[in-house]
C-alpha cells in the first residue's frame, strides 16, 4: 500500500460538514447580538468580555476540550441536567461537539462582526432613528446591510475553523464513527494505523478547502459591492 | 407661540452647555455662534443623540427630556439634516427617500411623496446611487429624505458648510422655502451671517454654552456687536424691502425701503413686488453732512444718528442709525466722528455702494 491517495471515506467529511454548519448557524444567532452588544457599549466589563470571547484564540484546545470534558460529564451540574431532560450524555456525542465548537469558534463569529459594526459607527444610526427607525429596524435595515461583509468574514472564518478543529474534539468527543468522528481525527486515525494514502485524501481535501475558503474572503473583501443600488 | 421648551445642560470637560429658551413652532430659526459655541451639541440633544444631557426637553405637551431620562430620538418625530448628510451608502437615492416616506406611511401629513420630489427637484436623481452624487445633491436628497419623515420639527447642522459658494448659491432658495412651502418649523445651525440673513425670521445666538441674545433678525444682529458672535468685521444691520424695479440694462434693482427711502442694488433676480433682505455691513455705509455731487455711490439716504459706540483702543466707532422705521450702522472712524461732530439726534446722509450688498437675495414671506 503505496501513499497514493485512494477513494475518501465521506463519513467523516460529511459529518465534519454538519458539524460546521451547525456551529456556523448558531454562532451567527449568538455571536451577532454580542458583537452589536460590544460595538454598542459604555458598560465597564466590556473589556472582561471581550477578553473572555477571546479565549479560545490562546487558550490550548487541550485546556478548553477538558474543562467542558468536565463540564459535560453526567456527575456534573451541567452535564447531569443534560442527562436527565434528554436521556443521553453531553460529552462523546454529536449534540456536545456542537456545543463545543460553538465555544471554541466564538472569536472568528463575534470579531469580525463587532469590527464591522464599529466600522458602521454612530452616524448612519442616528440618521435611521431621525428618519423614525426604531434600533431594532436600524439594525437590520442599516447596520446589517452596511456590516455585510463583516458577515461574510465572519461566516467564512467560523466555518473553516470548526472544520479544523482536532483537540477539543478528541478530548469531548473522543472517536466515535458517524457521531463524533470528524476529518481531523479520521486523519489522526489514519497516520495512526500507517494508512497514508487515506490521510493523503483527507489532507488534501482540507487543504484545497481551506485555501479556497480563505481565497474567497480576500476576494470578496476587495471586490464585494458595499456600495450597493447604482444601476 | 412656543413649540419646543428647552431648559438642559450638557457637561464636557472644560466646557458646559447651558441653555434655556422657548422654539417657536413655525418659520426657520437660526441657531448662531461661532465654532465651538455648542450650537450643533444643543441641536443633538434635541434629536435625542446627546445621552449626557439633562434637565427638561418639551414639545408643546410631550416631554422629551425630564433629569435624565430621555424619549428616544425615533419618537421624537425630529428631522435631522446633517452637515455630511448621511445618506444610506447601500441605498439608492429612491432608496433613501423610500426609508423615510415608509416609515411615516402612518402620519397625517400636510404634503406627499411627489411634492416633496418636484419641490427639490429630485426626480431626476432616483437611480443614482447615493455616493455618486455631486455635494449640492446630497444636500438636497438628504433635506428631501428628512420632510418624507413627516417631521414635526427639521433640525439643520450646517448643511452648507461643506459647500462652495456656487453650490451654497444653489442649495439657499430651496432651503428657504422649506418653512413655507411645507409648514414644518426649521432650526438652523450656522456661524454664516448671510445664512441666517437670507434664511431666517429669528435669530439665537450662542455663545461659550450660552444663550446671548434671541429674537427677530434685525434687532438681534443689531444688538450683536458682540465681537465673539458676529466679528467685528462683519457687524451690520439687515435692511427689509420689496422690490419695485428692474433695470435690466443695467443689471439694477431698486428696493423700496418704505418712508420714501429706496436702494438701488445689483440684480436680484425676483419680480417686482417680491419682499427682500438685505444685509448692510456697517464698514460698507460711509457718512456725510450734506449729500455730495459728483460720486461714484449710488445709496444716499437720509438717516438719524440714534446712538454713538466709540470702539476704546481702536480708530473705530460704531454709529446706529435710523433710517425710516430701521436701522442701520456705519463703522467709521473716531477722527471721523470728531471732525463731523456727530451727535445723536443729528441729521445725516448714509451712503451704501451698491458693489457692498451680499449677492444673494431671497423672497422673505
Amino acid at each position: 500500500m503505496g501513499s497514493a491517495m485512494v477513494a475518501p471515506d465521506l463519513g467523516p467529511l460529511w459529518l465534519t460538514a454538519q458539524l460546521a454548519g451547525m456551529t456556523t448557524l448558531l454562532l451567527l444567532l449568538l455571536g451577532t447580538p454580542l458583537a452589536w452588544w460590544l460595538a454598542q457599549t459604555r458598560a465597564r466589563i466590556k473589556p472582561v468580555v471581550e477578553a473572555v470571547t477571546a479565549l479560545p484564540l490562546v487558550l490550548p484546545p487541550t485546556v478548553l476540550g477538558f474543562y467542558m470534558l468536565v463540564l459535560f460529564s453526567p456527575t456534573a451540574a451541567l452535564g447531569g441536567l443534560w442527562l436527565k431532560v434528554t436521556g443521553t450524555t453531553l460529552t462523546f456525542s454529536f449534540v456536545g461537539l456542537v456545543v463545543a465548537s460553538v465555544l471554541y469558534s466564538l472569536p472568528f463569529m463575534v470579531q469580525p462582526l463587532q469590527s464591522a459594526f464599529e466600522a458602521v459607527g454612530r452616524g448612519p444610526l442616528e440618521a435611521a432613528a431621525s428618519l423614525r427607525a426604531g434600533p431594532l429596524d436600524a439594525f437590520f435595515s442599516v447596520a446589517s446591510p452596511l456590516a455585510l461583509r463583516g458577515y461574510l468574514t465572519a461566516v467564512v472564518l467560523t466555518f473553516a475553523h470548526t472544520v479544523g478543529e482536532f483537540g477539543v474534539v478528541l478530548m469531548v468527543g473522543g472517536n466515535i464513527p458517524g457521531q463524533t468522528r470528524v476529518v481531523s481525527i479520521q486523519i489522526y486515525e489514519h497516520v495512526e494505523t500507517i494508512d497514508y494514502a487515506a490521510a493523503h485524501t483527507l489532507a488534501a481535501i482540507l487543504l484545497v478547502f481551506s485555501f479556497v475558503v480563505l481565497l474567497a474572503v480576500y476576494v470578496l473583501n476587495r471586490r464585494f459591492p458595499i456600495h450597493a443600488g447604482v444601476r | 407661540m412656543t413649540a419646543l421648551s428647552v431648559d438642559i445642560r450638557v457637561d464636557f470637560p472644560g466646557f458646559a452647555l447651558e441653555v434655556v429658551h422657548g422654539f417657536e413652532g413655525q418659520g426657520l430659526t437660526a441657531l448662531f455662534g461661532p465654532s465651538g459655541c455648542g450650537k450643533s451639541t444643543l441641536l443633538r440633544v434635541i434629536a435625542g443623540f446627546e445621552t449626557s444631557a439633562r434637565g427638561r426637553l418639551a414639545y408643546g405637551d410631550e416631554v422629551w427630556l425630564n433629569g435624565r431620562r430621555g424619549l428616544a430620538p425615533h419618537r421624537r418625530g425630529v428631522g435631522y439634516v446633517f452637515q455630511d448628510t448621511r445618506l444610506f451608502p447601500h441605498l439608492s437615492v429612491r432608496g433613501n427617500l423610500d426609508y423615510a416616506d415608509k416609515r411615516a406611511a402612518d402620519l397625517p401629513a400636510r404634503y406627499g411623496f411627489d411634492d416633496v420630489v418636484d419641490a427639490l427637484d429630485l426626480g431626476p436623481l432616483f437611480g443614482r446611487g447615493a455616493t455618486t452624487l455631486s455635494g449640492g445633491e446630497r444636500q438636497r436628497v438628504a433635506m428631501g429624505r428628512a420632510l418624507l419623515s413627516r417631521p414635526r420639527l427639521l433640525l439643520m447642522d450646517e448643511p452648507l458648510a461643506a459647500l462652495d459658494t456656487r453650490r451654497k448659491g444653489e442649495i439657499l432658495p430651496y432651503i428657504a422655502r422649506l418653512p413655507g412651502v411645507f409648514g414644518v418649523p426649521v432650526i438652523y445651525v450656522t456661524h454664516a451671517i448671510e445664512e441666517v440673513t437670507q434664511l431666517a425670521d429669528r435669530i439665537v445666538a450662542l455663545e461659550a454654552g450660552r444663550v446671548v441674545a434671541a429674537g427677530g433678525v434685525a434687532e438681534t444682529l443689531e444688538r450683536l456687536d458682540l465681537a465673539g458672535v458676529q466679528g467685528r468685521f462683519e457687524a451690520g444691520a439687515v435692511l427689509a424691502g420689496h422690490v419695485v424695479a428692474q433695470d435690466s440694462d443695467m443689471h439694477l434693482t431698486r428696493v423700496d425701503l418704505g418712508g420714501g427711502l429706496a436702494l438701488e442694488v445689483p440684480e436680484i433676480r425676483l419680480p417686482v413686488g417680491e419682499a427682500v433682505r438685505l444685509r448692510v455691513r456697517a464698514r460698507d455705509v460711509a457718512l456725510a453732512l450734506a449729500r455730495p455731487a459728483g460720486v461714484s455711490i449710488r445709496n444716499m439716504l437720509e438717516a438719524e444718528v440714534l446712538r454713538v459706540e466709540v470702539e476704546a483702543e481702536t480708530a473705530y466707532a460704531e454709529v446706529l442709525l435710523a433710517l425710516g422705521g430701521q436701522h442701520l450702522r456705519a463703522r467709521v472712524t473716531r477722527a471721523a466722528l470728531r471732525d463731523l461732530e456727530v451727535v445723536p439726534g443729528q441729521k445725516l446722509v448714509a451712503m451704501i455702494k451698491a458693489a457692498a450688498f451680499d449677492r444673494q437675495a431671497l423672497p422673505r414671506g
